[in-house]
């Protein structure tokens, strides 16, 4: 047959196509569970971040099992939904519904000093990509214990600093209302006269997009939250 | 054909050897510098760079040459192509799957593995006009050359730059800080490694004075 004819040239990469979609098919369908796996055990690993609990990977799933004792969700009036895995829930999904129809995932966890603190998955925008973090909230519904964030594409040295312990470790102790019990959230931002210290940790020189963009997140999505807060603390 | 070669001829074993030094395709041929630049400030990383582009390279060139009588000349190039993409897509799904967290550091590095002038360039120097064997050799030697540039580059910038080898951290270990010491943050931005392969060349170039351009 002619090497060089249009009919062999068209067979031969059709043949080839076929060929390589069905071993490339293969190979990810069978990859698939394990990676399915460790992306499972890095939102552990983020989760329990947040509780200011560091995990090697291998004891993650121990661990996770033994702090984190209730997972469920919630809505915006902070009823708990039945029904609907706290785990499973996907941030940037849930992000597209209105307000009222959104699953709100809360996680409950006992970490050492036999108080339960309450963790709540973020999710926002930076500058480059998305961004999204944990926070955990000590029994009183206020005080944050620990926080952790992470980003897709922040700019290396500038905004990406928000997934560094740096910029994490100042959100403990923090406020979220203020003492007239009104919803306040955090301010990320440089000391000035209108951030009251209790609400403010500090920004990130040349990564202010990505810093307002975290502080917004932290609005937006500790707002939906604010009924369960007040029927917890009662 | 006359009779078979050997397997280890001396003449295979320099097709793995001269990609090592005389023919580097870093410092000689100063192709895939850009992932060389992103992937060097740990050695972890540059490891397995490495080795994927190891496995890449090796394999691309022992299916291309394989295939070499029956490639269409005129769709040559996007043969060569679908060749390295599908073993790259391979490489990407495997490392996620079996180490996450060094997959996630490489990112699209590895995907980009596929534009990686060397493999292109063995694939149409080499593969398709010789025998699998060599052109896997040749394959083998290409990818190991560029994996050890990689690996010199990264261990002095992961050793300079954070003060530690393989994770492990000397300087804190020896408490150098104490004696006035600081790591050098600089060696950890790419820049750094574009220098940091330049004087590789420099103390190549100086030893091995056949490569020296006379212009």
């Amino acid at each position: 047959m002619n090497r060089n004819g249009n009919t062999y040239t068209f067979i031969y990469a059709s043949v080839m196509v076929i060929i390589v979609a069905a071993v490339l098919s293969v190979a990810a369908i069978s990859l698939k569970p394990f990676q399915k796996k460790n992306i499972e055990i890095e939102k552990k690993q983020n989760i329990l971040a947040s509780v200011n609990i560091d995990v090697e990977k291998e004891l993650t799933e121990s661990i996770y099992a033994e702090k984190i004792i209730n997972a469920y969700v919630v809505n915006s009036k902070g009823e708990v939904i039945e029904g609907i895995k706290a785990f499973e829930v996907d941030m940037k999904k849930e992000h597209a519904k209105p307000v009222e129809e959104r699953a709100l995932p809360v996680y409950e966890a006992q970490t050492g000093d036999n108080e339960i603190k309450y963790i709540v998955p973020l999710y926002g925008t930076g500058l480059w990509g998305p961004i999204w973090g944990y926070i955990s909230l000590n029994s009183d519904m206020n005080t944050i214990n620990g926080a952790f964030f992470d980003h897709q594409g922040e700019t290396p040295g500038l905004g990406a600093e928000i997934s560094t312990n740096l910029f994490q470790d100042p959100f403990s102790g923090k406020n979220i209302f203020n003492v007239k019990g009104e919803f306040v959230s955090i301010t990320v931002a440089k000391k000035s006269e209108k951030a009251p210290e209790q609400h403010r940790v500090d920004a990130i020189s040349g990564g202010t997009i990505t810093s307002k963009g975290l502080q917004e997140m932290l609005q937006n999505d500790l707002q939906n939250y604010i009924e369960f807060f007040k029927k917890k603390k009662i | 054909m006359s009779e078979r070669e050997r397997l280890f001829s001396s003449k295979n074993m320099e097709l793995l050897k001269n990609p090592l030094g005389s023919s580097n395709p870093i410092t000689v041929q100063v192709l895939g510098i850009c992932s060389a630049l992103a992937v060097t400030a740990q050695i972890k990383p540059a490891v397995v760079m490495s080795i994927s582009v190891i496995i890449v390279t090796a394999l691309a060139n022992l299916i291309i040459s394989l295939l070499r009588n029956t490639i269409p000349n005129r769709i040559r190039i996007i043969v060569q192509l679908v060749v390295i993409a599908s073993l790259v897509i391979i490489v990407d799904q495997v490392l996620k799957a079996f180490v996450y967290d060094v997959s996630k550091q490489l990112s699209v590095f590895v995907g980009l593995i596929i534009t990686n002038c060397i493999i292109m360039g063995r694939l149409e120097a080499f593969a398709l006009a010789n025998k699998p064997w060599p052109s896997f050799l040749d394959g083998l030697g290409n990818g190991a050359g560029y994996g050890l540039i990689l690996i010199i580059v990264a261990f002095f910038r992961e050793l300079l730059g954070s003060g530690s080898i393989l994770g492990y951290n000397i300087v804190e270990k020896l408490n150098l800080e104490k004696l006035g010491y600081e790591n050098n943050g600089l060696m950890v931005l790419s820049p750094m490694a574009l220098i940091t392969v330049g004087i590789i060349i420099w103390i190549h170039r100086s030893r091995n004075r056949s490569l020296i351009e006379n212009n």
